[in-house]
């Protein structure tokens, strides 16, 4: 699985190597590092943002061992945003409050909207927007798509799922 | 040669379908032993009768001219209990309502221990579970591959030819006319309603299209098809059902653009029976066109089996009824 990870280093040299050997030990993947310079904590530590691959069952020891190495592991979580998925909504979709819509999903924080095509042919025509939502798995999408639905219901809208999505 | 005595009771469009292929397939039959005799042929305004076989072509000339092929006063029930035959075809129009008049045409054909071949949904939405008993309690032969997708093999199909596999659910479109609407509205880029009234000029939709748009038809369908392949007791009340009345071409265009068409689905499992306009990809086996009907079977040993074919049209149901025919009285 993938799974992200926040650390802080002390600002001293060698600590990147500290860091990396136990991904290194226990054969993960290091997809990104994101080494934030700049943003020291008050802590004076430097935070580090890793996305690797690993099997789930060495999680616990990679942070382990990343304690042992005196480096102080803040979050480890799934890799968010995995699944996406477009969806048709159709009926008054701008007049009922188009952002409000969109705020139902990103306040989640699994989910967010984060492409949004619309179409208002007219007055008093119905119009048609087309969203893609990312979300963290797919259980939290299908709880944005829940979310959704029961935003849909209210405002009177149509919508219209992909067909390998349990409706 | 087995003689076949039976009876159409309804001489609609689907009626006249059938009276047509049992005159183009009489060789076909006589090659695998069956004389199928037609003795009666009835329509709402009364019947034909004639014990040694009516004359189809006649049949079919005076309902083209005069409406009706009425000579005696008599109902589709009257016939089954005074005439002696072994099968009645009915092909009465749907009434999911009532069951209208195919419900009793069923119910007595049972009754008299006569077999029934039938396309007529509305009976079997209503009352599967009791028109399935007095069939099994009268020893009667009943069969309906007509009443889903209609040339299209489906009961059959997952019943005797994937017997043994669990099967998991059946996705589809089982609705032509919704199609042929969701087709034509993304080529033309034309609002449902233009392309409502096109259909209705080319006879694809009815006059009342309640049934069609609405996804009626479709839920119905999906209710024989739990019941008869899912083994559940369903009826309509217990299906999710969305129509196709609020699409709109900008949102079949966007969709385009990203790879999906919009079409009426029916989904049907253990668990849901569901129907609703879904996105489905360009490429997908469902994303067939114009007015076909298909449907994905998701099987246990076989994995999915796609079939498709054309859904309406009084020959290609007809099609179906004769499939029925000859599995009953075929090889015996």
């Amino acid at each position: 699985m993938r799974v992200s990870m926040d650390i802080e280093l002390k600002d001293v040299p060698g600590q990147m190597l500290l860091a990396l050997q136990p991904l290194s030990e226990f054969k993960a993947n290091l997809i990104t590092v994101l080494h934030h310079h700049q943003k020291r904590t008050p802590r004076k530590t430097v935070p580090v943002q890793l996305v690797l691959e690993t099997k789930p069952e060495n999680i616990v020891a990679i942070k382990a061992k990343l304690e042992e190495n005196g480096i102080r592991v803040v979050r480890v979580g799934e890799q968010r945003f995995r699944e996406s998925i477009n969806v048709v909504l159709i009926g008054h979709v701008v007049h009922t409050g188009i952002q409000d819509t969109i705020d139902e999903i990103d306040k989640t924080g699994f989910a967010e909207v984060v492409d949004l095509s619309l179409c208002m042919p007219g007055i008093n025509l119905l119009s048609s927007a087309l969203i893609r939502i990312d979300a963290v798995g797919k259980e939290d999408l299908q709880k944005a798509l829940d979310i959704l639905k029961e935003v849909s219901v209210k405002k009177d809208l149509l919508m219209v799922l992909p067909i390998d999505i349990h409706a | 040669m087995k003689t076949v005595r039976c009876s159409i009771l309804g001489f609609g469009a689907i009626g006249q379908g059938v009276a047509e292929v049992l005159l183009m397939k009489k060789e076909y039959l006589k090659s695998i032993g069956l004389e199928v005799l037609v003795v009666a042929v009835v329509d709402s305004k009364g019947a034909t009768i004639n014990p040694e076989g009516v004359d189809l072509a006649d049949c079919l000339a005076r309902k083209r001219t005069g409406g009706t092929v009425a000579i005696e006063k008599l109902t589709g029930v009257e016939v089954i209990r005074s005439v002696d035959h072994e099968l009645v075809i009915e092909t009465t129009p749907t009434n999911i309502v009532t069951g209208g008049a195919g419900l009793q045409n069923m119910f007595a054909a049972f009754e008299t221990g006569k077999d029934v071949v039938t396309s007529n949904k509305g009976p079997l939405t209503l009352k599967y579970g009791e028109l399935m008993e007095a069939a099994k309690t009268a020893g009667s032969n009943f069969r309906f591959e007509a009443t889903v997708g209609g040339s299209m093999p489906i009961i059959n199909l997952a019943n005797e030819v994937l017997a043994g596999n669990n099967l998991r659910s059946i996705k589809g479109i089982l609705n032509g006319t919704c199609n042929y609407i969701l087709t034509r509205m993304l080529e033309e880029r034309a609002s449902y309603k233009d392309i409502l009234a096109e259909s209705m000029e080319l006879g694809i939709a009815e006059t009342d299209p309640t049934y069609d748009v609405e996804g009626i038809d479709t839920a119905c369908k999906l209710v024989i098809l739990a019941n008869a392949i899912f083994g559940l007791d369903a009826t309509y009340k217990d299906v999710e059902v969305t129509g196709i009345t609020k699409i709109t071409p900008e949102a079949l265009e966007m969709a385009y653009e990203r790879g999906h068409v919009i079409k009426l689905i029916g989904e049907v499992s253990r668990e849901r029976i569901h129907v609703a306009p879904r996105l489905v990809p360009i490429n997908h086996p469902l994303a067939v066109r114009g007015t076909l009907n298909v449907a994905s079977i998701d099987t246990e040993l076989a994995g999915e089996i796609t079939v498709t074919g054309k859904g309406a049209g009084p020959i290609e149901t007809a099609s179906a009824i004769l499939s029925d025919l000859v599995a009953i009285y075929g090889n015996r």
